[in-house]
């Protein structure tokens, strides 16, 4: 892992779906090419199957950062429009998540085919960094902070 | 049936025949200028004329419009007939002193000289009408007609001016014996419509076409043009294809159709397309005509293609000198990183072609020669002793010299030094791509495309035929660049996996499919609308929602959207996956304690 | 149970508006069974008792103690404590108990801006000198104490161990009853449960309106659209009812109103609120990612929307506080 200075290394839940952001991601590993270690992927069959649930929980759980990533629409995703659902649901994600000050740039949607192994390698690299400076989130410490 | 002589001859006609008929089908030969088969015989030109001898008494006819009646005598080439047509070529040579036509046949009956001075030497119209019964009988546009009389007629739309009228068919320029009539492109355009070409509207689209039968352009078609244009009022246009066609095959009535099936498996071999060299302005594609493709290379060798399969520049000459550019947009960084495979081999087999039919020299620039098949090697040795020259490096540029020559420059990597050629002929074996419409059908059938742009199979190794889409099968270019023997083997392989499919009926789905908990749902029909498949339907009289599991291709995205939390995604519950995501977290995060270890003193 | 065979009941109003204890009062006729069954050694709401009272009882001296309202302050917290002590059976009466309620949405801020905004900042306040609140102060007579504000709202379940929830904001009548009745009768369900509602269902179950396949194209709030008489959610009115607990027997929607989602989370729901928005997201009728954003951008409020009675009992609590984590 790399370190820019501040010592921590973030830890980041992908939930990627099976036919397109997963077999980038895989191919981006069997091709070694360089990546952070900090993403935990979380593999579902289509983007489409993302509860929001899961993205609350994993913050819950302590993710400082949270990526949610599919097949381009449209017409990439192999169940033809799944990810319509995605687009759906995650810009209302986006404002639940900024209302419960948890800074836009942890959580990051988008879609990477598969035949984009670089671009995942990219992404987690960048929001890595990006992560890394927005500081943990640690929101185990939000629920157990005790009142005076 | 009536039986007449011709020419000495006994023949028969059917009722309604004239002479001039009976005597084209003996294989008796009368000339003639305004007749056409297709039309009302008018015997205008009178060249036609005959002489026929009826209850005895002699008399010259035109043999168009004469009956084929019972017991008369013809005679199509006695003295009076040769010197009735001499008078008659005379006066067309006076007016059309440079028609071919009437040149030929004036000198085919001794006319050397016209009768009196022609007037108009550029004139070319004999004024026998054959246009403007097609453009009123057959085209049904009636824009040509007569105008003025005596030695002011003459023949054109009216007032001589372009109409909207004329829907720029072309078929009177086709028809008139004299050449007379010229389209200009331009007026085409005007008219908005293509004219006729030398092939007419109908046609067999290659020579190797499958099946080989003709198909009529609808856009040309002079039927369907005036169809369209009358907007369904003219409906007898033209027609001529079928009153020729004895087989009675055409029919106009037919129409595209698309047809609905339902199959059980789906083969894709949807191949390639071209890449266009455009993209590399070094190799000036378009510059000049003799810069060619190998495709466009293929079509001039094809022995069904326009010089029936001799090997000529543009100019029409046998090339001496003739270079081969490999790779050309293909292992190229400004176009496509992929191999496109085939090339090499096929730029071979064009560089033979070429030494076979012209025996011209060939330069055949290549960065490395993959001859990966069967007895391609081997191919590749005998071109060498066939007298190729091969060099080994990247053809660089193409240059267009002033006085029209080739001038290809390249980098040979066995010299290390710059060389060039100057030829007659480029061939730029260029690369392949995805068709562009890829995208269109990967998405209809849920196929995923690799970086490369084509159909990704299942897996590289282990399924290279089937796709991630259960009972869709890949087979040639679709998934990738491949030579005619990999497309007939995967094809094959395609072929036999979906008779395997077939011959069992049944399907294996998974098991990863959603299921309602119906004592949870609470028929709110959130669900319903969002399955991509339509696999869930409601229950009228449960009042709950259902799955059915064989359409069922479990996305997951109605377990997902329920607000109930009454459909499990079997194999991605909730549960297991809050429970990954738990899991995550929960591992032990200390380092592990570091262990003593007793030194053994060494 | 005393001596008298009579149920020993406590009720306690911590965090809420009140309506829970209007609740009881809404028994009507009933209320007079409820003496005759029932000994109320506690409701301060109604009678005169002190905490020095409760104290002094022995251990578990109360059968049932009815505990409605929020974790709000240190009082709060106290009084659950102690009540927990003093009884055998502890139920977390009505939504603010059960899961935080309309005061929950205070975790929206934290105490520094709820103070702010209550002393200083509300246009009918005059505090020149921003005198706020002391937990402690020094009086001639001596030093005195009040309860500390929290930052954040608890549900009861989050400070002490809950025997029962009766969910509702408030609780129906009906429900009340056959809670007591069930005590009564000594046919207590499993510990943990939630009484009195549904243990299956959601309320679009019990709701009268038909529904078609929703594909919203925009959402409106109730003010803003005179609503067919249908499903309120097909005609684009965010209605918590999918999502929500059945058992109020659809209240609100019986009367045109949208469900607001008091009685929790469906009986199988992880999140009420990330259901709700997943469902709600879901059937909004575009398939470009533009058009979703643009329908999706109308909800304003998705924490009030999706979590109005359920934010402390929800997966993430709160919002973020500064300084911590
Ligand atoms: C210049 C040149 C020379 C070659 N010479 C040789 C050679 O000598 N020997 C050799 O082995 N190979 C040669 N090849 C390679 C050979 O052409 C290919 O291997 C072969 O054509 C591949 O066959 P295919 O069926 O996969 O694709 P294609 O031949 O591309 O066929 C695909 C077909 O699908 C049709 N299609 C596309 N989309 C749709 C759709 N949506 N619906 C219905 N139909 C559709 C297309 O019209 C086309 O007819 C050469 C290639 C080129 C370019
Ligand atoms: S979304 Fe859930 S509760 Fe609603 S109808 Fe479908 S299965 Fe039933
Ligand atoms: S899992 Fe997907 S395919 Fe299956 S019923 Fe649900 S939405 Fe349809
Ligand atoms: S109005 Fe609300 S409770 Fe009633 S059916 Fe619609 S969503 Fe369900
Ligand atoms: S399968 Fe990838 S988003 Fe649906």
């Amino acid at each position: 892992m790399s370190d820019n200075g501040n010592g921590f290394e973030p830890r980041i839940v992908g939930f990627l779906c099976n036919w397109c952001t997963y077999t980038a991601a895989d191919t981006a590993g069997v091709s070694r090419m360089k990546q952070t270690a900090n993403v935990d992927i979380i593999r579902v069959m289509c983007s489409g199957r993302v509860d929001p649930t899961f993205i609350l929980k994993a913050f819950v759980e302590g993710a400082d950062g949270v990526i949610v990533s599919g097949c381009h629409p449209p017409g990439d995703c192999h169940y033809s429009t799944g990810n319509f659902k995605t687009f759906r649901r995650m810009p209302m994600v986006e404002a639940l998540l900024e209302q419960y000050g948890i800074e836009k740039g942890r959580f990051h949607w988008g879609w990477i085919s598969g035949a984009e192994a670089p671009k995942w390698a990219r992404l987690v690299n960048e929001f890595t960094e990006q992560v890394r400076d927005l500081g943990p989130l640690d929101w185990k410490r939000q629920l157990q902070s005790k009142e005076d | 049936m009536a039986t007449l002589t011709i020419n000495g001859l006994e023949v028969h006609a059917e009722e309604e025949q004239t002479v001039l008929e009976v005597a084209r089908e003996n294989g008796i030969e009368i000339p003639t200028l305004c007749y056409h088969p297709l039309l009302e015989p008018h015997g205008a030109c009178r060249l036609c004329t005959v002489e026929i001898i009826r209850r005895g008494w002699p008399r010259l006819e035109t043999a168009c419009t004469y009956p084929a009646w019972d017991g008369i005598e013809v005679r199509t080439d006695s003295p009076p007939v040769r010197e009735a047509r001499k008078v008659i070529l005379g006066l067309f040579l006076a007016r059309c002193p440079e028609a071919p036509i009437i040149q030929e046949l004036a000198r085919e009956y001794g006319v050397t000289e016209p009768p009196f001075p022609p007037e108009d030497p550029d004139q070319k119209c004999i004024l026998c009408g054959l246009c403007v019964r097609t453009c009123h009988d057959l085209v049904k546009a009636e824009v040509l007609n007569f105008s003025q009389r005596g030695i002011d007629r003459q023949v054109g739309p009216p007032f001589l001016e372009k109409t909207r009228q004329c829907i720029g068919c072309g078929a009177c320029r086709i028809v008139c014996p004299t050449g007379a009539i010229e389209i200009a492109l331009e007026d085409a355009a005007v008219y908005g419509a293509k004219p006729l070409g030398p092939t007419g509207a109908v046609w067999v689209p290659s020579m190797q076409a499958v099946p080989l039968i003709p198909m009529i352009d609808t856009d040309s078609c002079i039927h369907f043009r005036q169809l369209d244009r009358s907007e369904g009022r003219i409906t007898d246009a033209c027609q001529a294809c079928q009153m020729l066609c004895e087989a009675e095959a055409i029919d106009f009535d037919q129409q595209d159709e698309i047809l609905e099936l339902d199959v059980g498996a789906i083969v894709v071999a949807t191949g390639f397309e071209m890449w266009d060299p455009h993209g590399l302005p070094q190799y000036s594609y378009g510059k000049s005509p003799n810069i060619i493709t190998g495709m466009e290379f293929e079509r001039l060798s094809n022995s069904g293609g326009i010089t029936g399969g001799d090997i000529l520049t543009a100019e029409g000459e046998v090339p001496d000198r003739v270079a081969i550019i490999h790779c050309v947009g293909s292992r190229d960084h400004n176009a496509h990183v992929y191999c496109s495979r085939f090339c090499c081999m096929y730029s071979l087999k064009q560089a033979h072609l070429v030494r076979e039919k012209t025996g011209a020299e060939v330069y055949e620039f290549y960065m490395d020669m993959r001859t990966f098949g069967k007895g391609y090697e081997e191919f590749y040795e005998r071109l060498q002793e066939e007298g190729v020259t091969f060099i080994r490096g990247r053809g660089a540029e193409v240059e267009v010299l002033k006085d029209g020559q080739l001038r290809v420059k390249g980098d040979d990597a066995d010299l290390g030094r710059l060389v060039q050629a100057d030829v007659d002929m480029v061939i730029l074996s260029t690369a392949i791509q995805a068709p562009h419409d890829a995208d269109q059908i990967g998405s209809m059938l849920g196929l995923g495309r690799s970086e490369d742009g084509f159909y990704a199979e299942a897996h590289p190794k282990l399924r290279p035929v089937e796709t991630n889409t259960e009972g869709v099968f890949l087979a040639g270019n679709a998934q990738g660049p491949k030579d005619v023997p990999d497309t007939v083997g995967q094809a094959g392989a395609a072929a036999s996996m979906t008779l395997a499919l077939l011959d069992k009926g049944e399907v294996t789905i998974s098991p990863q499919v959603a299921v309602v908990d119906e004592e949870l749902c609470s028929a709110c029909k959130t669900c319903i609308p969002l399955c991509p498949y339509e696999a869930i339907s409601f229950m009228d009289e449960e009042e709950v929602a259902r799955v059915n599991e064989a359409l069922c291709k479990g996305c997951g995205t109605c377990a997902a959207a329920c607000p109930a939390g009454a459909i499990a995604a079997r194999h991605f519950t909730t549960e297991q996956l809050l429970a990954q995501i738990e899991g995550l977290f929960r591992l032990p995060e200390e380092e592990p304690e570091e262990v003593e270890v007793e030194r053994v003193p060494s | 149970m005393a001596d008298n065979g009579k149920l020993k009941l406590g009720l306690y109003w911590a965090a809420s508006c009140g309506g829970c204890e209007i609740a009881i009062v809404e028994l009507r006729e009933k209320i007079l069974d409820l003496d005759a069954a029932a000994d109320i050694l506690f409701w301060p709401c109604a009678m005169d008792f002190k905490y020095k009272d409760v104290e002094a009882m022995p251990d578990g001296h109360i059968d049932v103690c009815l505990f409605n309202g929020a974790i709000r302050s240190s009082e709060n917290e106290e009084m659950a404590h102690l009540l927990r002590q003093k009884s055998q059976v502890l139920v977390a009466f009505g939504s603010c108990a059960h899961e935080g309620c309309i005061p929950g949405l205070g975790n929206l801020f934290d105490r520094q801006s709820i103070f702010d905004r209550v002393y200083l900042e509300t246009p009918s306040t005059d505090n020149p000198d921003s005198i706020f609140p002391q937990t402690s102060y020094q009086m001639p007579e001596g030093e005195v104490h009040i309860p500390s504000f929290y930052n954040t709202v608890k549900t009861l379940g989050q400070v002490e161990d809950v025997d029962y929830f009766v969910p509702g904001c408030p609780p129906q009548a009906p429900q009340i009853w056959a809670v007591i009745g069930a005590i009564l009768s000594g046919e207590l369900p499993e510990k943990g449960s939630v009484v009195g509602a549904s243990a299956t269902k959601t309320v679009c179950d019990e709701c009268k309106y038909d529904r078609e396949e929703k594909r919203v194209t925009k959402f409106y709030r109730p003010h803003e659209i005179i609503a067919e008489d249908r499903c309120l959610f097909d005609q684009g009115i965010i209605c918590s009812g999918p999502a929500t607990r059945a058992g109020c027997e659809a209240r609100c929607t019986s009367v045109g109103m949208p469900c607001r989602g008091c009685y929790g989370p469906g009986p199988n729901v992880v999140d009420q609120g990330a259901a709700l928005l997943s469902a709600v997201a879901s059937v909004v009728d575009a398939d470009t990612e533009e058009e979703a954003a643009r329908i999706v951008g109308d909800v304003l409020d998705p924490v009030g929307t999706f979590y109005r009675f359920g934010l402390p009992a929800s997966m993430l609590h709160r919002k973020k506080l500064e300084g911590v984590g």
